[in-house]
């Protein structure tokens, strides 16, 4: 029982990458198991960013691999999607066909995908925005709809790499939040990358701990709180505790 | 709130060209030159005058221009989009497209005559030679402003070369396309001209180049506004046609 809830939904092992002579990612190994929210926390430039594309299939490592759901998925893309600060909404398309593109480009009918979409929309706190363009969407209403298109895609992983960052402090407070939430009602695995401590804190259920130049994991941190996590709870003395191991850890 | 401001800076061109009319009106009845420059009146008046007998002329120029803007959009689509996806293409054709634009195609164009004859043909290649070279520039300038980003995301959802094209890349594409296509909307009727000057039996360039010869200078002006008006009412079409196909950049407009 205990093994079948902890399975490993993807596995990166051992993956190494350099660009040039710069050695940028040093024996990473991540896991990911279903239904969990894991971050990969540290300095901007760190590298986290390239063992997202590594994820992601757009990069080839030059050692290592990335296994989901027992498969080798090295250097494939199509499997998992991400998501980025910037939401690559595509301007010239409604939010709707913006959502179902990754199923049109799995070839569904426009039509059927559309259905599928909109059956979301209402979780996401998108109901009402389906035939808006995204130029009249606020910030946090284009990265809810950037986060259902990562789901469209790929429902058991996502990557979101920094989803977050482009946003005020407090619509991203709130974000998080709401991330929480819809992730209660969803059957699906978080790999998020941050270099904000509090952000990793608040989301993740294990965090790991990056070094600078080469990447490599200097510490995983479980994070033990319970969930729902209320908004209050980053003022407390158990998640100020976890805030304060990881600085150090960091430095 | 734009509506009115847009309708006020028309009223301030419209001011301004009531204005050069009357220094044209002035200096066509009070100088030395008004021997060979009629009054916009004059011209107006021209114009009404000879329009049954241009009307053939302006379908024959119409027809000229329009096949070699279709040609020309064809074939800068063509080019544009195997630049932007074979890098050996563009670097092999690039160069060469700017080359191919010194050549002063007045220059050329009486041979033309002499190669494709007095027919249409020799009309339609200056216009397409007029008109590909801003539309290629223009359209491969769009689809390499692409947000990479948004390729790669494209791509990690397993999209192949057609869905990135159609998806992202001549969306994006659309306005630099545009903007090309209302230059080439005004140059083709003029290319279609200048080929007529060169020989022929019907079209506006071969009625201009008649009524010179006979001095009648108020017809030659009658031609030219036919050509402004032609130009303008195509330009217009462009863009509404824009408008129409881009309806996520209205904000630009209607907001």
């Amino acid at each position: 029982m205990n093994t079948c809830q902890s399975r490993a939904k993807l596995k990166v092992n051992n993956i190494e990458k350099s660009f040039g002579d710069i050695k940028v990612i040093k024996n990473v190994s991540i896991s990911l198991v279903e239904n969990e929210f894991v971050s990969l926390l540290g300095l901007s430039g760190s590298g986290k960013s390239t063992i997202f594309n590594i994820v992601a299939g757009l990069l080839k490592p030059d050692s290592g691999h990335v296994i989901i759901d027992d498969e080798d998925y090295t250097g494939k893309t199509g499997r998992v999607s991400y998501m980025y600060q910037k939401d690559l909404l595509m301007p010239w398309k409604k939010v709707i066909d913006n959502v179902c593109l990754p199923l049109v480009i799995k070839g569904e009918k426009k039509k059927d995908a559309r259905d599928k979409a909109s059956s979301f929309f209402k979780l996401f706190g998108l109901e009402g925005f389906e035939y808006k363009y995204p130029f009249q969407l606020s910030g946090g209403m284009r990265q809810r709809a950037a986060l259902l298109r990562t789901y469209m895609f790929s429902r058991d992983i996502m990557l979101l790499d920094e989803p977050f960052g482009a946003l005020d402090a407090i619509t991203r407070a709130k974000m998080h939040v709401w991330l929480q939430d819809i992730l209660r009602g969803l059957d699906t695995s978080v790999l998020f990358i941050t270099h904000d401590i509090e952000e990793a804190v608040f989301l993740s259920d294990r965090i790991y701990i990056l070094s600078d130049k080469p990447a490599l994991i200097k510490e995983e941190i479980k994070v033990g709180l319970e969930r729902p996590r209320k908004k209050e709870i980053i003022t407390s003395d158990i998640f100020n505790s976890i805030k304060a191991h990881i600085y150090g850890s960091l430095e | 709130m734009k509506k009115s401001a847009n309708t006020g800076s028309n009223v301030l061109a419209l001011i301004l060209l009531g204005l050069l009319m009357v220094i044209w009106h002035l200096i066509a009845e009070y100088s030395r030159i008004q021997k060979f420059l009629p009054s916009p009146a004059e011209v107006v008046n021209t114009l009404v005058e000879v329009m049954p007998l241009l009307k053939i002329h302006i379908w024959t120029t119409l027809k000229e221009a329009m096949i070699g803007f279709f040609i020309s959009i064809i074939l800068a689509v063509v080019i544009a989009v195997f630049m932007d996806n074979i890098k050996l293409v563009k670097k092999a054709v690039y160069p060469l497209l700017i080359v191919s634009q010194t050549i002063p195609i007045i220059a050329l164009a009486p041979l033309f005559m002499l190669w494709f004859g007095f027919g249409m043909l020799p009309k339609i290649i200056v216009v397409v030679l007029v008109c590909f070279f801003p539309v290629v520039i223009s359209l491969f300038a769009g689809l390499s402003s692409v947000d990479e980003d948004m390729v790669n995301l494209l791509k990690s959802m397993g999209a192949n070369k057609l869905q990135i094209i159609g998806n992202a890349k001549i969306p994006a594409s659309l306005p630099f396309f545009f903007a090309g296509l209302k230059i080439t909307a005004t140059y083709s009727i003029m290319g279609a001209v200048i080929g007529e000057w060169l020989g022929g039996d019907k079209g506006l360039g071969v009625y201009m180049m008649r009524v010179r010869h006979s001095y009648s200078y108020d017809k030659v002006f009658a031609a030219v506004m036919v050509i402004v008006l032609l130009s303008m009412v195509l330009f217009k079409i462009i863009s509404v046609i824009q408008t129409l196909s881009m309806p996520w950049q209205r904000k630009n407009t209607e907001v």
